[in-house]
């Protein structure tokens, strides 16, 4: 091991999966053990147990897909929203100057506490869901996205302007392709934050979800189903984690090389 | 072949101070013109305001007092028609070599057909033959460099402005860019505004070198360069350069004193 020396892809890829092997051993041993008493904390195998007998019986795939839903529902409002906004923001200063000050007040507003108001507003259904994400992400990716459009290398504007760009074309050409990948990287940040709000959205006055049945479980004590949710929740967004981070690439080679 | 003639007229540049520094005077009054078709080395110590000088004629910066004309229309703002080249690398990084160079003529609207063709004469005209489509990032700092000087020259700026282009190079592959550019010159006739402290390079490229004063920069000396083109090395080994050279050299070497005695 020496600093800052790349690790091969192989061996990234034990290492990765070896400390889930640990982890998991670790579960394994405080439960089957005997350390933590089966009341506070399911063993692997039970919970892997009422994983399946919610997956049969208690049609969870159902509440997965609909969580998944107002999951992206959500992060594509709250993106549709941000990454304009931000990117005018970055570039034209004088927008900078009117919504930066209010939305940098409005990324502290936490969002789970506005779930009472938003219940009263548009009642225990999807809207109220969507809100609750869309409330969550949207201030602070305006805040990152103007960032980085912000940030924009000043030489590559000035050069583009010796080539005869102006105003919208150097946002275009310019600020839009130099932010790009590190918008991209953002998007796949917050969208991690957004299976954080949904949950919260969902443990109140929801009818189905991951995280209504979370809840649900935790009525019956069943600590098995509950950390079946909370593990396919970490597996989903592991998931769309490594795909966002392809994509990411593919799309972006130039950044990559 | 440009057609138009650049004038300077007594440019100032003042830049104001940041909280309890005191304002920088970049630029002493400057006036300098340049003919069609001529080639201008500007030549100076570092921080003189070389780059300042060339920023105001592009129009990426604006001069406290005096102005920039072009035949008789002021300078207001950058534009295609005074393309450059800068001291630091600046290739768009998520365009290819070829789209790079097309950048100007994408801008202008032209059809991709035409696009291919000019950004296809001036990859061949820089030597970068092959690497069409690599990334700025595959690229050394002289391709890096000739790319830009492709870009530039692609649009057919009336003017090209070259700061210290090769300035980042090693020896070997800087001369070898001067003989590039001189070539691409002698067939084209642009008028050229060429910054770079040293005093070689000046000599090789110019008709006409002006050196700068050290900061505040102004306009010290003016020296031509009577050396008939089409130019090649041999030419660093005439004693007309070997003259030229101690007589800019005793020029310069008083300024670098008194910039180092400032600092
Ligand atoms: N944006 C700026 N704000 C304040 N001072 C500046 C700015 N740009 C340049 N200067 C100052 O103006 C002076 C001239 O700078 P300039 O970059 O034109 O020098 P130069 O001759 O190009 O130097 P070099 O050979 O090192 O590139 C320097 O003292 C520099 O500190
Ligand atoms: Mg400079």
């Amino acid at each position: 091991m020496e600093p800052l020396q790349p690790v091969s892809p192989g061996a990234r890829v034990v290492l990765g999966a070896g400390f889930f092997v640990v982890f998991i051993a670790a579960w394994g041993l405080a439960t089957y053990g005997g350390w933590v008493p089966p009341l506070f904390l399911a063993s692997p195998g039970k919970t892997l147990v009422a994983g399946w007998s919610l997956l049969t019986e208690f049609n969870f795939a159902g509440d997965i897909a609909i969580t998944i839903w107002r999951v992206v529902g959500g992060f594509l409002i709250a993106a549709l929203m941000a990454v304009p906004l931000g990117l005018l923001m970055g570039a034209f200063k004088p927008i900078e100057a009117f919504f930066e000050p209010f939305f940098s007040f409005a990324r502290y507003l936490p969002a789970s506490a506005f779930i009472p108001l938003l219940i009263l507003w548009a009642g225990v259904g999807e809207a109220q869901k969507l809100s609750v994400i869309v409330i969550g992400s949207v201030f602070q990716l305006v805040i990152m996205v103007t960032g980085i459009a912000g940030a924009t290398r000043l030489d590559l504007v000035e050069a583009a302007r010796t080539l005869g760009s102006r105003r919208i074309a150097i946002l275009r050409r310019v600020v839009i392709p130099a932010a790009a990948p590190q918008i991209a990287e953002t998007l796949r940040l917050v969208l991690g934050w957004a299976w954080t709000y949904v949950i919260v959205a969902e443990l109140i006055g929801a009818t189905s979800g991951i995280g209504h049945m979370i809840m649900d479980s935790q009525r019956l004590l069943d600590t098995g189903q509950m950390i079946f949710g909370i593990a396919v929740i970490g597996i989903i967004g592991l998931v769309t984690d490594l795909l966002f981070k392809a994509l990411n690439r593919r799309l972006f080679p130039w950044a990559v090389i | 072949m440009s057609a138009k003639t650049l004038r300077v007229e007594g440019v100032t540049r003042t830049f104001p101070g940041r909280g309890r520094t005191a304002p920088t005077l970049a630029l002493q009054p400057t006036t300098v013109s340049a003919a069609p078709g001529e080639f201008v080395a500007i030549l100076g110590p570092s921080g003189c305001g070389k780059s300042t000088l060339l920023r105001i004629v592009a129009g990426l910066d604006q001069p406290t007092a005096g102005q920039v004309l072009l035949d008789a229309a002021p300078v207001t703002g950058p534009g295609p028609d005074r393309g450059m080249v800068f001291q630091s690398y600046t290739l768009f990084p998520w365009l290819t070599v070829a789209q790079n160079i097309r950048y100007g003529l994408a801008e202008r609207g032209l059809p991709e057909a035409q696009q291919a063709e000019i950004a296809g004469r001036f990859i061949a005209r820089t030597g970068l033959r092959g690497f069409e489509e690599h990334w700025p990032k595959q690229l050394s700092g002289g391709m890096q460099q000739r790319c830009a000087l492709a870009r530039a020259l692609a649009n057919d700026p009336e003017i090209l402005l070259l700061d210290e282009p090769f300035g980042a190079l090693d020896h070997q592959t800087r001369e070898l860019m001067q003989e590039l550019l001189l070539e691409i010159w002698e067939a084209d006739r642009k008028t050229v505004l060429f910054v770079t402290h040293d005093i070689d390079e000046a000599i090789f490229l110019s008709n006409r070198v002006l050196v700068m004063s050290a900061r505040p920069g102004r306009i010290k000396a003016e020296v031509a360069v009577p050396l008939p083109y089409p130019r090649d090395w041999t030419v660093k080994t005439t004693p007309e350069f070997a003259a030229l050279k101690a007589r800019l050299m005793g020029e310069i070497r008083e300024e670098v004193r008194k910039s180092i005695a400032a600092v």
